[in-house]
């Protein structure tokens, strides 16, 4: 596992490996599930694990977990705004029926 | 500058990468890591309105997202998925080679990256390729003009016919009721209800031609990212050539570090990219 006992401790090659192994999992996971017949869950799953594999590589490859404050706060401002863009658009398309 | 200080602070001996606007290496690291993720961010803005707009329009033609996402190739949009994976890897080796290793092998490792995001590239070169075979690039602008409905590929005049694929996707899969029905011994009433209804010449040829959405939507979607990667490659060769003077190391390695979010960043698309455009609705007629 990583070291973060000091602030700006990074991770190690080890750590690295894992994480990638783990996204390529999540990618043949995510194939895999594709073909079988969830109904509405299938776009649910399919964005779900993508989910994760966005916030492994942000924190992880880009160092968001070993990261100031101020960073943390930036991105998550950024993922926050583009929420907002993405709900209150498709609430509107999906609650006016056009 | 020097006869200026009347010196309560002596000035230091700083790293030579340190501009003078800084207290110290680490104050100048933050300010370039909060100012390369304020640009992300409105890196995410804009790729955000496109998914936006996508999903949108996804809900609004349904039918033909379907279609059009079936027509491209889900085994090489895996692959490219799994190589841009390894590519994030191999760069955040750079970032961690660039604190901790030789020059050697920093550029080794953004070298990888490279090739790596090259493979990614030539990959979706070769799908580019199949679309235009199969005249499925949305208009009339470039090469022949958008055509679902089959007949204009070259290599294989059978592909490319999304209203045919439809009907055919539809028969198969009543076939296979039929068949999954008699094993469990289903009368032929119970079979007849299960099946889904085979799309009508009218419905399938419409949804043919509104796969153009889609695939204006992919072109663009897909094609903002590939010209991210392209500026990524020019990027990791313009830190090749820094860490091979060896201009990196533990105090000082910045350019490495952002290069890195940038690449990161890239791969966060395509994460988003490959289940929306290329496994909608795939449990319905694979392949």
């Amino acid at each position: 596992m990583a070291d973060h006992a000091t602030e700006h401790a990074h991770p190690t090659p080890l750590f690295y490996l894992f994480i990638v192994a783990t996204l390529m999992a999540l990618t043949v996971a995510t194939w895999l599930i594709a073909f079988v017949n969830l109904g509405i869950f299938n776009p649910v799953v399919a964005l779900t694990i993508a989910v994760i594999k966005a916030v492994l590589v942000i924190l992880f490859f880009m160092h968001v977990y070993y990261s100031s404050r101020l960073t943390k706060v930036t991105v998550g401002a950024g993922f926050f705004w583009l929420l907002i863009l993405i709900t209150l658009s498709l609430l509107d398309y999906l609650s006016r029926n056009l | 500058m020097a006869q200026l200080s009347t010196s309560e602070t002596p000035i230091a001996e700083h790293h030579p990468a340190q501009v003078h606007h800084f207290d110290d290496m680490a104050q100048q690291k933050e300010a370039s890591t909060f100012g390369m993720w304020v640009f992300l961010l409105t890196e995410i803005m804009m790729f955000g309105g496109l998914f936006a707009a996508y999903l949108i329009y996804r809900l609004k033609f349904y039918d033909a997202f379907v279609a059009g996402s079936t027509s491209i190739s889900v085994s090489w949009g895996f692959a490219n998925t799994l190589i841009l994976l390894a590519s994030s890897f191999t760069m955040a080796m750079g970032v961690w080679a660039a604190q901790n290793r030789s020059r050697k092998q920093q550029v080794m490792w953004l070298i990888f990256t490279m090739i790596l995001g090259v493979a990614f590239l030539g990959v979706k070169a070769k799908e580019y390729y199949d679309k235009y075979d199969e005249c499925h690039i949305p208009g009339s602008f470039i090469g022949k003009p958008f055509n679902a409905t089959g007949g204009c590929s070259i290599d294989n005049p059978k592909l490319g016919n999304i209203a045919r694929e439809m009907q055919d996707r539809a028969r198969e899969t009543n076939e296979k009721i039929e068949q999954d029905g008699k094993a469990q011994g289903w009368d032929a009433e119970r079979i007849e209800k299960s099946k889904v209804e085979v799309p009508s010449d009218a419905f399938a040829q419409q949804t043919a031609r509104q796969t153009q959405i889609f695939f204006s939507f992919y072109f663009a979607m897909t094609g903002l990212h590939a010209f991210h990667m392209v500026i990524g490659l020019g990027l990791l060769t313009w830190l090749a050539l820094r860490a091979s003077k060896g201009e990196f190391d533990g105090r000082y390695y910045t350019p490495m570090e952002l290069g890195g979010l940038y690449w990161h960043f890239v791969d966060i698309v395509w994460i988003f990219l490959f289940p929306l455009l290329y496994l909608i609705s795939r449990h319905s007629g694979a392949h």
